[in-house]
């Protein structure tokens, strides 16, 4: 069920970042991560995509040491830490989805604080402390305590805080969310001049545009089994062939559903209203002959226009169709959970 | 290296989040003093005070660790910023270390308050110092680890308090800080050698005016035992419920 692809463009000759096998993690009754397989190459970004509770957090958290994985094992760039995790979190920043820095200090001594854990000496953390104020426009609020930093603000300065000691894996859990656009460009630019520079990213979130714009290869996960790893070029060519295209017309769509089906077998017909319709087809649809057809009833055409699938659709299709697969499974009588 | 650098960076943030604010400070020197003053008021002659003071400073000590621990780990995992020392590259051992190591010392701290109070009212020559000094810090590492552990098993700071609340004031009854454990109900003397506090109170009885009941040696034993016991199974508490 599973399809992988390793998107040949890349050297394999590296080790990988993260080498994941069969990571499988249970709350109780709850498999919240099951059997999920990957590998995040040295030097690329990664997304990790999948509807809410799909297990994305429990995957980091597994990934950099908060939990323990039921079962499976893990490598980080090439060493195994599967029953040991210390020596590799040296290597590892992390941004929480949530911004948890200490309110009582504020953002200057909290970057301070934070270099010190990683045994930064005091005037590297200083001046390494100052540069990503700098960096990440903070300057002016660095002796403000974080508990009065405005939502932005507290997202960009954990982003700092998880980056202070230049790790080679940065893993981010939803850095944008409840962020104003502006301040969320800001910080993909950040992110995307981090990965430039040579830094691993590991990174999930709900906004397609930003897997669509950072990642090189996304994993869509559903309820904890990961369904596709893919480039995201491929992954937008599997919907690519289907082609989209959107009528507006002066009325009286709805009508012409039986006619056009009949005249054209081929597409699939959506009518959005009255003045709207899509049609749906595998191969390039001749428009010519349909618009004649909409015209001879009396329907003028006023456009057009062809549909680019998104990754987004690619995530509805995928996440979609495995959801509707597992639900047929659990109706199974044979396959029904107690 | 490394995990000096961090350690230190722990502790003095802890410092200057917790220990040196004005309220704990204040709290931290008042305290001692009325105990003090409460004690001391009521005893005429130097030899009252002397007898007095291995209690006072139990006291002290007790009263200015158990509780932090509240704030210093349990707040903080409330927080989730407890989440960023799990994540840093040092072992849970030193982390913890560094997370109580204020507490100890703020503890020791406290407990010279009666002491310098003392050499002004009784005279004190004839302590043995550094039994003194030895007895201060596994009472205080001890009672620091004993708050460890509570404020590991709960998930609130009030749960923590009112916890570390439920075992100091029978310890202070039970310890023999005030009066020896063989005056103490017959049923009630098992009890008290179950706890820490008890070995402490009779190494700092020795120290001060030489009326330990139980061997140096056997006091130092189970104090060093008390402080692995408590810190071992308040890790194996973190691995298993805050890693999980
Ligand atoms: N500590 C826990 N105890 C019990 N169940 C948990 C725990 N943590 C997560 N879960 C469950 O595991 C599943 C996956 O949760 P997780 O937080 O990893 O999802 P997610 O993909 O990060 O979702 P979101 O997009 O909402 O952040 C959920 O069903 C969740 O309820
Ligand atoms: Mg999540």
């Amino acid at each position: 069920m599973l399809r992988q692809n390793d998107g040949n463009e890349m050297s394999d000759t590296r080790v990988a970042a993260i080498a994941a096998h069969q990571l499988t993690k249970c709350f109780h009754a709850v498999r919240a991560v099951d059997g999920v397989s990957f590998e995040v190459r040295d030097g690329e970004v990664f997304g990790f995509l999948g509807p809410n509770g799909a297990g994305k957090t429990t995957t980091i958290n597994m990934l950099t040491g908060l939990a323990r994985p039921t079962s499976g094992s893990l490598r980080i760039l090439g060493h195994d830490v599967t029953r040991n995790i210390k020596k590799a979190q040296h290597w590892m920043g992390i941004v929480p989805d949530e911004s948890n820095l200490y309110p009582e200090l504020d953002g200057w001594e909290n970057l301070c604080f934070c270099a010190s854990l990683y045994g930064i000496r005091r005037r590297e953390r200083e001046a390494r402390a100052r540069e990503l104020l700098e960096q990440f426009g903070l300057a002016s609020v660095a002796r403000r305590r974080f508990a009065a930093y405005s939502k932005g603000m507290k997202r960009k300065l954990t982003i700092a805080a998880g980056i202070i000691h230049r790790p080679r894996i940065l893993f981010l859990d939803e850095p944008t969310t409840g962020i104003d656009v502006a301040s969320a460009r800001e910080i993909r630019q950040r992110l995307a001049g981090l990965n430039q520079s040579g830094t691993t990213i590991f990174l999930t979130t709900h906004y397609i545009e930003e897997a669509e714009r950072l990642c090189h290869r996304i994993a869509f996960l559903v309820d904890g089994r990961l369904v596709r790893v893919d480039t995201l070029a491929n992954l937008v060519q599997a919907v690519q062939d289907k082609h989209t295209v959107e009528l507006s017309a002066s009325g009286g769509l709805r009508r012409m559903r039986d006619p056009l089906r009949n005249a054209f077998p081929a597409g699939d017909f959506e009518e959005l209203s009255e003045t709207r319709m899509r049609v749906h087809t595998d191969r390039p649809l001749p428009l010519a002959p349909l618009i004649r057809l909409l015209e001879e009833h009396e329907i003028q055409v006023t456009e057009a226009r062809l549909i680019r699938p998104s990754l987004e659709d690619v995530f509805l299709e995928i996440t979609g169709l495995e959801l509707a697969r597992m639900k047929n499974d659990d109706n199974r009588p044979e396959t029904k959970s107690m | 290296m490394n995990g000096c650098i961090a350690y230190w960076g722990i502790l003095r943030k802890d410092m200057r989040s917790y220990y040196l604010k004005p309220p704990n400070i204040s709290w931290g020197l008042i305290f001692p003093l009325a105990w003090t003053l409460m004690f001391f008021i009521r005893s005429e002659t130097a030899v009252d005070i002397r007898s007095l003071l291995p209690g006072v400073m139990a006291l002290s000590i007790l009263f200015g660790t158990t509780s932090m621990l509240a704030v210093t780990v349990t707040f903080e995992k409330r927080g989730r910023s407890f989440e960023r020392l799990l994540l840093a590259p040092i072992s849970l051992e030193l982390l913890m270390w560094a997370k109580t190591s204020g507490a100890v010392f703020f503890g020791a701290v406290n407990a010279f308050v009666p002491v310098v109070m003392a050499a002004f009212l009784a005279d004190l020559s004839g302590v043995i110092w550094w039994q003194l000094i030895v007895a201060v810090t596994l009472v205080a590492i001890s009672s620091t680890f004993l708050g460890l552990l509570i404020a590991v098993c709960v998930k609130e700071v009030f749960e923590a308090q009112t916890f570390s609340n439920f075992f100091r004031f029978p310890m202070v009854f039970l310890c023999g800080l005030f009066f020896p454990i063989d005056q103490l109900p017959g049923p009630l003397q098992p009890l008290a050698y179950l706890l820490p506090l008890t070995y402490g109170a009779d190494l700092l009885h020795e120290a001060v005016q030489s009326t330990g009941r139980l061997p140096v040696a056997v006091n130092l034993a189970a104090l060093v035992g008390f402080c692995l016991l408590l810190f071992l199974v308040s890790l194996h508490r973190i691995r298993q419920k805050w890693i999980r």
